[in-house]
């Protein structure tokens, strides 16, 4: 057989358009792939990888409940114990909208633990734990106080999600105990329990854990790779928000229809505060008051601030100036819905990549606002790079960058393409529903990853308190890090309260007099 | 009809969508090929629709690695025997199966919310579509018109002279 011309053009035509097809794409992967390992090489960050922790061995870890409220029955989800009511409402919103968290909470690792024992002041709440929560061999014990639960020698270690003005005498009267402590955000309520509570937890043999759970994200541990690997440079601004617009996020909880004096301890739930009638709204609405909550200082800015805290590790800042008012929630609350504060942080810096003593000193914002739900980014402004931070994290060069200039010029790094992006859990499905669980989730608050998969970050944070009551080892939201997110909080609430620059003396360690005023009783008045 | 199919004119038309088709499924799998960080994971994981739990079920450790490179062979496969023309009908196959596979992971159904899409679709998307285009390069064979086959079938099967 004798091939033509033509049978050569017919027959082998394709072969150079294969040639051509293959040859482009390999060089296109090839030099992507190179100018990305160049960038990757340069910037040498380490994306985190989960932390393995010891076993928790041995008997069950006894653990007492104090207070089984909304955060109550979130962190005991977390420990791996939902309530009956809970598990249906899941069943028929995974039928509904295909809400993944009961799938979730089953597929949770079981921790060496039980539920020993239950404090709280509302008798259905009480009782919905023991009837949920007890088995043949343990029936879950309720305690009329907390003091009784702390002294019973039934309970190893406590979890503390009461109204704000409990959580230092609580946390002081278990430590005191050598009971172990979990307690929520914010650590303290006042300046002068937060001295107390950190002598407690010094002298004491039993381990403090403060509930900002975000420290378990993992996006924040690469951050803190990120910082410490100088890739942002001198970082001037950093920006955090808080957006929600929505009854729950405004803290207007449901008022429960079996409520009364008959079913409520009201006395002490009172405490240390006003004594006023029994009032429904001040029990299941305590947010929205000074006398018992803080507000979006404590509340929330405090989520933001220990965020970054545990990237920059900034300590509390310098000055704190602050300002808002009650502009979308005009309801009787006292404390502000609208929040803007200022932190000054004059000898703190991240490095610097340009000539010495030219780049020194942060400020971080912190912008909230109850009335609008628009997502904003927490940014980082560095000389050299932006990042913004949430469950995934993203990294921009700046167009002024020293360190990028070359990289800059030849077009291998552009401003508006991320030089880095890490995001752990890369397309999982979401079916965070809430617009408020949405923002926590956002935040890196609710959710991280472990190998593509979601984990709940209060269920690996509660699980590294468990491990280190059994085994030892430090905590990462210890005393320290509670200590400077419970001072840089009441600072917030004096700036905000006396429309002042509050000071911080970091030699003395104390927040700076002003004339003759009583700082705890400001942090404290209903104005 | 076989008068209509040997008309020179459609014959270099579908041979004309054949390269392309298969230029579009060969640079596809040499991309994959030669960036090792590439994984179908995220695509299959955001899986929506009927199939959805079977394309989840893909993404598990120890099947997602299988899954990554039988979908670049089959890719280069199906981009190989169309541009050269040869074991067409099987590309052509293989291709439908790939493209019914993507189609299904994320339909184009009103009722589903579209992620990471550059149109907007109601149940035709381009997957759809180029399904459609292989489906009628099934029934117009055209290697033996150009394409290796033309070598290999040149002499039990010489080109008929075309009408002009």
């Amino acid at each position: 057989m004798k091939w033509t011309r033509r049978d050569i053009l017919k027959g082998l035509g394709g072969l150079p358009i294969l040639g051509s097809i293959w040859w482009a794409g390999a060089a296109n992967a090839l030099v992507k792939s190179k100018d990305r390992t160049e960038i990757l090489e340069m910037l040498k960050i380490e994306p985190t990888l989960p932390s393995a922790l010891p076993e928790i061995g041995g008997d069950p870890i006894r653990i007492g409940i104090i207070g089984f409220g909304i955060r109550g029955e979130q962190l005991c989800r977390a420990l791996g114990f939902a309530t009956e009511e809970w598990i249906e409402q899941m069943k028929e919103e995974e039928r509904l909208t295909g809400n993944t968290q009961l799938k979730e909470f089953l597929e949770q690792e079981k921790l060496n633990l039980r539920i020993a024992g239950v404090c709280d002041i509302f008798d259905v709440r009480a009782e919905n734990a023991i009837a949920s929560f007890s088995t043949a061999e343990h029936q879950v014990k309720r305690y009329d106080t907390y003091q009784e639960m702390i002294r019973s020698g039934e309970v190893d270690a406590v979890i503390i999600a009461t109204p704000d003005h409990w959580h230092a005498p609580m946390s002081i009267e278990a430590l005191e105990n050598n009971v172990h402590v979990y307690v929520e955000k914010p650590m303290t309520h006042t300046i002068e329990e937060t001295y107390r509570l950190r002598d407690a937890a010094r002298n004491s043999k039993a381990h403090l854990m403060v509930g900002h759970q975000h420290r378990q994200t993992l996006s924040f541990q690469t951050a803190s790779d990120i910082i410490d690997k100088k890739v942002l440079g001198h970082v001037s601004v950093v920006q955090t928000f808080t957006n929600r617009n929505d009854d729950n996020g405004a803290w207007n909880y449901d008022i429960h229809d079996k409520a009364s004096e008959q079913t409520i301890d009201w006395q002490q739930f009172l405490g240390s505060a006003p004594q006023i009638p029994f009032n429904k709204n001040h029990f299941f609405r305590w947010r929205k008051w000074w006398a018992y909550g803080s507000g979006l200082s404590g509340d929330l800015l405090t989520h933001d601030y220990d965020r970054l805290n545990c990237v920059l590790n900034m300590g509390i800042p310098k000055y704190i100036t602050a300002s808002g008012g009650i502009y979308t929630h005009n309801d009787g609350r006292n404390v502000p819905d609208v929040l803007q504060v200022n932190m000054d942080f004059p000898d703190f810096s991240t490095g610097s990549t340009q000539a010495p003593g030219k780049e020194k000193g942060m400020t971080f914002t912190y912008n909230a606002t109850l009335g609008n739900g628009f997502n904003r980014p927490t940014i980082l402004m560095g000389h050299d790079a932006s990042m913004e931070l949430g469950n995934n994290l993203t990294i921009w060069p700046d167009s002024g960058s020293t360190k990028y200039a070359e990289l800059m010029e030849t077009g291998k790094m552009k401003p508006n393409v991320p030089i880095y992006h890490y995001n752990p859990g890369a397309n999982v499905p979401d079916a965070v529903s809430s617009a408020t669980s949405q923002y926590f989730a956002d935040k890196g608050l609710m959710w991280t990853y472990i190998d593509g998969v979601r984990v709940n970050s209060t269920y690996l944070h509660l699980r590294e308190w468990l491990s280190a009551i059994r085994n030892g080892g430090t905590l990462s939201c210890g005393i320290k890090e509670g200590f400077e997110e419970a001072i840089t909080a009441h600072m917030t609430g004096l700036a905000y309260k006396l429309g002042r620059r509050i000071e911080w003396d970091p030699v003395a360690e104390q927040i700076v007099p002003i004339d003759d005023i009583d700082l705890d009783q400001v942090l404290l008045s209903s104005t | 009809m076989t008068e209509l199919l040997q008309r020179e004119s459609l014959l270099k038309s579908v041979v004309f969508l054949r390269i392309l088709i298969g230029w579009h499924f060969l640079y596809e799998g040499v991309i994959k090929l030669f960036n090792p960080d590439w994984t179908a994971f995220g695509y299959l994981a955001t899986a929506q629709g009927p199939f959805k739990s079977l394309f989840i079920a893909l993404t598990g450790d120890g099947v997602i690695g299988w899954v990554d490179t039988l979908n670049t062979l089959v890719l280069i496969f199906v981009g190989v025997t169309l541009v050269l023309g040869i074991f067409e009908k099987w590309g052509i196959i293989a291709g439908m199966v790939l493209l019914a596979m993507y189609y299904f992971a994320h339909p184009p159904f009103p009722w589903l919310e579209q992620r990471n899409v550059e149109g907007s679709y109601w149940f035709v998307n381009k997957n759809l579509i180029e399904i459609g285009a292989l489906w009628v390069l099934y029934h117009i064979p055209t290697s033996s018109y150009f394409g290796l086959n033309y070598l290999f079938k040149k002499e039990p099967k010489p080109a008929k002279t075309p009408q002009s």
